[in-house]
């Protein structure tokens, strides 16, 4: 078990499924209660890399964030170290590749909670953000958990954008599906089992967890 | 939250100008116009400060009228004051969190995840703690559910939460209070102790109440002023028997549901008890009624509700009511777990009465009884 890898691949989730969290919650919101008739192409956009291949992503990153482009241009300017290859380019390639699994539960929890407590709290003199923060997040709770677990587990698995976008530098851009690419290629099936156990396993307890938060009374009546 | 996308707004050629300056005179006045697909919602009219009722069937435009003075739907013209202040015309629009209007939704709206006290205090955050839990104890008290503090929505009953969604509504100290059919789950007793507390509440703040049911009992029951809507215009307004008695309302009155309407005309007229009597057409029966604007000889319609009448196997004595008409059974139907009583007392009358009091009374067709109907449940309509 290449150990390196798969802390990696941890700071790799817990950093992408945080941000995802803070950049979400609000374009969740936007996506839920906008009624802009163009609407329709950001929701398109935003689950793009649902259907997308990785590799497509993945590489259509690599050139944005090349030194050729005014982003990489621009980071490169900033840090003095370009992005491609880097912790922070796997970054910025997996929020992108993982910002559906975020949004979708977040704005299908928005969506469920009921208009009229809304109407109610306006009428009560709170305030939008107010409402938001005291009304639709608490109701949210579930659809936040699921958001957060699958954005995590999403990105811990990826595998085709981090080797367009980050290659395969040990202790920099090498995560555990990469390892896992290498030791199968080195007919290291021994090894290559370990880490897809680990992952595996991990993929399991997060999307039990995500069922468990989301599961409806009745279904736990029928059982017993 | 908007009702409608049908936003075009028209020049009118009705000039409606902004009421002059009443300045804190705790009234609302509406005038406004909306066009919906189906029909046009337009409403003028002034409720003071007390209970008004909005009655109406569905797609009358009463709940759109609420939701125009609550700011959660936009009319197309026209303005809104409220206690003076204008919250609507064609250049103000104070959104919703800033009108100050108490709003008691059908389904109550409680919110899920909050303890009871939590949902009376909701509306309370900007003041100081002890402020806030001051102005909360007070309204749990005064509606009876301070026991209920720590209890979330769903651990209590539907009349309690009732009581929850009015006293949430009403500690911000509302400029006025809408209520939309807020009681029409309850019982009888239950909602007549509802109101009592919101009657006596409104006491000391006297707010505009603007209550929409399309129930006949709560007509009677809280009607201190009634306004009819129907296809989104106020077609009558005035008290319960005003209104019920005003021209063109036979429809109102059908609307309501009488059993017993019966054509009669006014032989006497008792100013000093506010009440007349008023035989029925073809037979030589009297009925006391409350007075309305009428004189000797005028024709008019009367409508009983079948449950409003008793019905007595002896003649009763010492009773309140006032008239006490003799008959005979024709026909005894059963309607669910009620029964229909046919009484021929020269004219035929329809009384309900319950399974229980049928058998204990031993009532079959033909049987001699006493009809007992109070004077306030003869309801007057012209003719």
């Amino acid at each position: 078990m290449d150990w390196q890898a798969f802390w990696l691949t941890i700071q790799l989730a817990v950093v992408v499924a945080f941000i995802l969290i803070i950049l979400g919650l609000p374009l969740a919101y936007w996506l839920t209660y906008s009624r802009w008739r163009w609407k329709f192409l950001v929701e398109a956009i935003v689950s793009l890399p649902i259907v997308l291949p990785p590799t497509v992503l993945g590489f259509y990153v690599l050139v944005a964030l090349g030194t050729r482009s005014p982003f990489g241009q621009w980071w490169q300017k900033l840090t003095g170290h370009p992005l491609a290859f880097t912790f922070e380019g796997l970054v910025i390639g997996s929020i992108i590749y993982s910002l559906p699994f975020a949004v979708q539960p977040l704005v299908a929890s928005f969506t469920s909670v009921d208009d009229k407590l809304l109407a109610a709290s306006a009428t009560l003199g709170v305030s939008k953000f107010n409402t938001f923060r005291r009304v639709t997040l608490p109701l949210s709770i579930p659809g936040l958990v699921t958001a957060i677990t699958l954005s995590f587990a999403h990105t811990m698995g990826e595998f085709g954008v981090v080797l367009m976008v980050g290659g395969n530098i040990p202790g920099l851009t090498r995560t555990v599906s990469i390892d896992i690419y290498d030791k199968v290629q080195m007919f290291d099936y021994a090894g290559a089992n370990r880490a897809a156990l680990v992952l595996l396993f991990i993929s399991f307890v997060s999307l039990s967890l995500v069922y468990a938060v989301n599961r409806k009374r009745w279904t736990v009546f029928l059982w017993k | 939250m908007e009702v409608t996308n049908s936003t075009t707004i028209r020049e009118s050629k009705d000039t409606i100008s902004p009421p002059s300056s009443g300045l804190g005179d705790g009234e609302l006045k509406v005038q406004i116009r909306k066009l919906f697909d189906q029909f046009q919602l337009q409403i003028g009219t002034t409720f003071p400060s007390g209970i008004s009722i909005l009655f109406g069937p569905s797609g009358s435009g009463k709940t759109t009228l609420l939701h125009s003075i609550a700011g959660l739907v936009t009319p197309d013209e026209g303005w809104i004051t409220i206690g003076g202040r204008n919250v609507f015309d064609n250049r103000t629009h104070v959104p919703v969190e800033r009108r100050r209007v108490g709003v008691v939704f059908q389904d109550l709206a409680l919110f899920p995840h909050l303890s009871v006290e939590a949902n009376v205090q909701y509306g309370l955050a900007s003041l100081p703690r002890t402020e806030r839990l001051q102005k909360s104890n007070e309204i749990l008290d005064s509606f009876r559910i301070s026991h209920l503090k720590k209890r979330r929505p769903d651990e209590i009953s539907g009349g309690e939460r009732q009581r929850v969604a009015l006293a949430r509504a009403l500690v911000i100290d509302p400029c006025a209070l809408l209520l939309d059919e807020p009681l029409a789950a309850l019982d009888v007793i239950t909602k007549a102790k509802i109101i009592d507390d919101l009657r006596s509440w409104n006491q000391a703040h006297r707010i505009p109440i603007l209550y929409v049911t399309h129930s006949r009992e709560e007509v009677f029951a809280l009607g201190e002023r009634v306004l009819i809507l129907e296809h989104g215009r106020v077609v009558a307004q005035g008290t319960p028997h005003e209104v019920m008695s005003a021209p063109r309302q036979e429809t109102v009155a059908q609307l309501a549901g009488f059993e017993n309407i019966f054509d009669a005309e006014v032989t006497r007229i008792h100013e000093e008890r506010g009440s007349m009597i008023c035989r029925i057409a073809g037979t030589r029966v009297d009925l006391e009624t409350p007075l309305v604007r009428a004189t000797v000889g005028s024709q008019i319609r009367i409508g009983v509700r079948a449950g409003d009448i008793m019905l007595a196997v002896t003649q009763p004595v010492g009773l309140s009511a006032r008239n006490i008409i003799p008959g005979n059974i024709v026909s005894l139907d059963q309607r669910d777990v009620m029964i229909v009583a046919r009484v021929d007392c020269g004219i035929e009358m329809s009384a309900q009465l319950t399974l229980a009091a049928r058998d204990s009374l031993h009532l079959k067709p033909g049987l001699a009884v006493w009809l007992v109907i109070k004077t306030y449940s003869c309801h007057l309509m012209a003719k």
